[in-house]
């Protein structure tokens, strides 16, 4: 075999490679979308036959409506919370110094590597011990806590593209450093600060392992009332929600990668 | 940097408050775990060290062999089919072929553990695709065990961490310019050769950082082993919820937590101890 044979052969067998892992990537969410449409209430595949019910039980089931509702509460403080407390705490770390500033960025990364059990338990314990409620407050906070390392990531990366000179240039006309900040940062770190709060949403909104231990009957969001539901029933009407649940993300990601691109936010565009 | 405006305390107050609730969530589960459980009441009695010594029990070091070992294959396994996907998705130059890449290969990660663990079942039943596809083509004649498995807990947590490792795979690639490996290449290195010797060792960091997420996160699972091991695969996660909310032994459920955290910490350091005479090693 020549060498330029060999070379081509490398590159077919490359993306045969990769491929079959995209397939796989992809497997459970094609049999997923199949099964939701099943007409049987035990799951068979392939379906005996096809039907659209288990979308209705799905959109009516109380228990998915309410958890929607409250998802949708829990998501949208958490990730404006979060988004808040990111930008101003990334401006801060990025562009100035104080005490324990690395001892802060470390405690506030954490939840990277403490598994998401040991934190709602922590929580559970404290709201416990200091005898308030397991409200909304507490689901709020502790989504804060998951999503921040994760809306921190998102900033740094805008802090570090955005063009330092301008900030440079409105301090040397005169501009106090806090209006510079408010008219030149944060505005050219829109598209960061969107982005990362797109990011905190889906991660709140799909958040479980920690809610499960922090959520009670009147809080509980979406995915806790679908691991309840799985547990004690096993028709696909899971599948129905999962595949509104598929569709609703994937639009939402494709959007973003049309308007912000995902490469840029996510921080994986190749070298130039 | 420049001198610190007074604007700066109130910027980093509201992350101070988080770090400090956060901190406090700690010290209480620190708290928790010293405390004496009494049976039938969430009050908890007095300072006591008898909760680390029940972890000792068979029961509760088999868990944590279980999540051990999980969480290793789970990386391993990861690792290599991460790797491809974030090798491709930074070098392809076609942009719809990137952008597909990129959705598929992350879509999965804001999907939610419990939407993935539960297409799983759909597809490792005994009446599911996996078996369908098996039964059909002739390959087995009774649909195999996959359920209540190691085997299929190791698959589902192998898709439900290769979003992230892949992103965190790609962010360490994206940052080795092509230039060195076509550097080699013109040097007479074959492309294997190029890329086992200048993109692979150049690339040791994003690997050590995914592997170590991926190992945390599979730490971390719980909606996984516990709906497809469903009770068969006991570990640290599943067995801290039990404890906490069918015994409601709180102060057992938090010295498992801790015990849990420290060994996380540990193997994380030795991961990364690890690393780095790989790093030395290799001259770098």
């Amino acid at each position: 075999m020549t060498r330029s044979h060999r070379d081509k052969w490398l590159g077919h067998a490359g993306r045969l490679l990769v491929a079959l892992i995209l397939l796989f990537v992809l497997l459970p969410t094609i049999v997923v979308i199949i099964s939701s449409f099943s007409s049987t209430s035990v799951l068979f595949f392939p379906p005996k036959g096809w039907s659209l019910r288990w979308f209705v039980r799905a959109a009516h089931y109380d228990d998915f409506r309410n958890g929607f509702y409250a998802g949708l509460v829990v998501t949208a403080w958490a990730s404006s919370l979060a988004v808040v407390i990111g930008t101003t705490l990334a401006i801060a770390i990025n562009r100035y110094d104080f005490r324990c500033k690395h001892a802060l960025e470390g405690v506030l990364l954490s939840p990277l590597f403490i598994p998401h059990f040991t934190i709602g338990l922590g929580l559970l314990m404290l709201v416990a011990q200091l005898n308030l409620g397991r409200g909304y407050a507490l689901v709020i906070f502790c989504h804060i806590v998951l999503v921040l390392p994760f809306v921190l990531r998102s900033l740094y990366v805008s802090l570090h593209n955005l063009e330092q000179r301008v900030e440079l240039a409105a301090a040397s006309l005169g501009a106090s450093p806090l209006r510079v900040v408010w008219t030149i940062t944060v505005p050219l770190m829109i598209p960061g600060l969107f982005g990362g709060w797109l990011f905190a949403a889906i991660l709140s909104f799909n958040e479980f392992t920690a809610s499960l231990f922090v959520t009670t009957q009147a809080t509980q969001t979406l995915p806790v009332a679908m691991y309840n539901y799985v547990r004690e029933f096993a028709d696909p009407t899971l599948a129905a929600l999962s595949v509104v649940y598929i569709a609703a993300t994937a639009t939402l990601l494709t959007l973003a990668n049309r308007f912000l691109g995902l490469g840029r936010v996510l921080n994986v565009e190749g070298a130039r | 940097m420049t001198r610190k405006p007074a604007f700066v305390l109130w910027f980093v107050l509201p992350s101070a408050l988080t770090a400090l609730g956060l901190m406090v969530a700690m010290l209480a589960v620190l708290q928790y775990s010293v405390r004496a459980f009494i049976p039938g009441s969430l009050e908890v009695g007095g300072f006591t060290l008898g909760n680390f010594q029940g972890l000792f029990k068979s029961l509760y070091a088999e868990a944590f062999l279980n999540t051990v070992s999980l969480s290793f294959k789970t990386a391993l396994f990861g690792l290599l089919l991460s790797y491809p996907l974030a090798y491709a998705l930074v070098r392809t130059r076609a942009g719809w072929l990137k952008s597909s890449i990129l959705i598929i290969a992350i879509t999965p990660l804001f999907l939610g553990e419990v939407v993935r663990t539960y297409s799983w079942i759909i597809v490792l039943g005994s009446s599911g695709f996996l078996n369908s596809v098996l039964l059909a083509v002739g390959l087995i004649d009774k649909p195999l065990q996959l359920m209540f498995t190691q085997t299929g807990v190791v698959l589902a947590l192998v898709h439900v961490t290769m979003p992230i490792m892949v992103l965190m795979l790609a962010t360490g690639l994206s940052h080795i310019d092509p230039a060195y490996e076509k550097a080699a290449t013109s040097l007479g290195a074959g492309p294997i050769r190029a890329f086992l010797t200048v993109t692979l060792p150049l690339s040791l960091p994003g690997i050590v950082a995914s592997l170590t997420t991926a190992f945390a996160w599979t730490f971390s699972a719980f909606a996984t082993p516990q709906l497809i091991g469903g009770g068969k695969v006991s570990t640290v996660a599943t067995l801290v919820y039990q404890l906490g909310f069918s015994s409601l032994n709180f102060p057992f459920a938090a010295a498992l937590s801790v015990a849990g955290l420290v060994l996380t910490v540990l193997l994380l350091a030795a991961l990364k101890r690890m690393a780095r005479s790989l790093q030395r090693a290799g001259g770098y």
